[in-house]
């Protein structure tokens, strides 16, 4: 194969600006010559960050799910809301398209992400050379969706802000708002973390 | 860039790392990776000044949906508002504090700092000059864009609109207006920014100013390039 990276002719590419640098040998710590930002040939330790990001996620996915989002209390009583009872209220109450968008947003994605990712690190870990292709869209499309799981913190903010009549009826932002809006923090730094570009070294190393 | 030993300007795709031969861009083009399909560098006609026109609507549109009611409830004759900065205020005295300041963060901060930044950046260099501190600055804008999150915004205020639907009347404010417009505004910016055209135009700005010091002659219009 005559395909090289850029890191195995002694070449880095900056992050933030997308110069292409020659690295200086004997030189620890490289800079963009254009942008100043630090340069690497890979994310350093990019496979157990983005693991102790993604472990820490997915522990906290489950009090997101279980936890209330919000309680609701009013003359008539009082109610805690969690992720999933919001898509049943909206299901039930004939809004089955924001039903759809809340299941797909809170609980699919965040599922799905922390899948792929894992998917991603493991076989990375193993140097697998299989659907390299695919598994960088992968990367792209989790990178991509992750942002759109932030909804049901948007939601619950919006509402506890407006329906804040003393004495009448109060909703209150619930635990599960926090472990949840960390679950999709984490899940976000666990995808910046992850260097796609380790996939593809598996091309260069012999194996039999 | 031509290095030693290096005839053709290289590429190194960010996804992959691949090593290949810089082409040439048609009007309006997408170049790719030939290995991994990511995209490497993209041409937009004027990319440069659109980008400026839309920020500066953005500012205009950001400084509205920030300072004009988000939307109303009006339950008995009374009608509750609230602006978006007002809802970072209760959940911060909720004691929902980690939740007030992510809300801050992604709505207002990350996007206030990226509008900020391409405006510092850009603005100059359209007039021929060379913002001070250009690299950090470019750097702090690339770093801020993944959290800046007014499109889920808008679509979480849009189900809670629906939520509270069957509770009161639904007053919108201003600022939701102007919340939906900068969605577009935000989208069509990550669109049509370029680096690499801002860089270039960076570069040329500088080797004029340049040649200008060297040149004795006192009027500019005798400068050809």
């Amino acid at each position: 194969m005559t395909a090289a990276s850029a890191a195995s002719r002694g070449m880095l590419v900056c992050h933030a600006c997308g110069l292409l640098s020659k690295a200086q040998p004997h030189v620890h710590e490289m800079s963009c010559p254009r942008c100043g930002d630090h340069l690497h040939f890979r994310k350093p330790n990019s496979i157990q960050r983005s693991w102790a990001l993604l472990l820490t996620a997915m522990l906290l996915y489950i009090p997101a799910n279980l936890l209330p989002m919000m309680h609701t209390s009013s003359l008539f009583g009082s109610q805690s809301d969690t992720i999933m009872s919001g898509v049943v209220y909206f299901w039930t109450s004939g809004s089955w398209y924001l039903a759809l968008i809340i299941f797909f947003a809170s609980i699919m994605v965040p599922l799905l992400k922390m899948v792929a990712l894992m998917l991603l690190l493991i076989t990375a870990q193993r140097r697998s050379r299989w659907q390299l292709q695919q598994r960088t869209r992968l990367y792209r499309l989790v990178e991509f969706v992750g942002r759109w799981s932030m909804l049901d913190i948007y939601v619950v903010a919006v509402i506890v802000a407006l329906v804040q009549l003393k004495g009448l009826a109060t909703i209150l932002p619930g635990p599960g708002a926090i472990a949840f809006g960390a679950v999709v923090v984490l899940t976000m730094f666990a995808a910046m973390a992850f260097d796609p570009r380790i996939m593809w070294d598996s091309l260069e190393t012999e194996r039999g | 860039m031509k290095e030693d030993g290096m005839t053709e300007p290289l590429v190194a795709c960010h996804e992959c790392d691949l090593l290949q031969r810089e082409v040439p861009v048609p009007r309006g083009g997408v170049v790719r990776c030939v290995r991994c399909n990511a995209v490497l560098y993209r041409s937009h006609p004027d990319s440069f000044e659109r980008t400026l026109a839309l920020t500066a609507g953005g500012i205009v549109l950001f400084a509205i949906a920030n300072s004009f009611p988000l939307i109303g409830l009006k339950i008995q004759g009374q009608l509750i508002e609230t602006t978006l900065f007002q809802t970072v205020q209760t959940l911060w005295n909720e004691d929902m504090k980690s939740v007030g300041m992510l809300v801050f963060a992604t709505t207002m901060l990350m996007p206030g700092l990226q509008l900020a930044a391409l405006t510092y950046l850009l603005l100059p260099l359209r007039v021929g000059r060379a913002p001070a501190h250009f690299a950090i600055v470019y750097r702090v804008m690339q770093s801020v864009r993944p959290w800046g999150m007014v499109e889920v915004f808008m679509l979480g205020v849009l189900v809670s609109l629906v939520k509270l639907a069957h509770l009161a009347g639904i007053v919108p404010g201003a600022a939701l207006g102007a919340f939906a417009v900068l969605m577009f505004v935000m989208a069509a910016i990550a669109a049509v920014f370029d680096p690499r055209d801002l860089w270039a135009r960076l570069a040329a700005v500088e080797s004029r100013r340049h040649a200008q010091r060297h040149v004795h002659d006192p009027h500019r219009a005798g400068v050809t390039s």
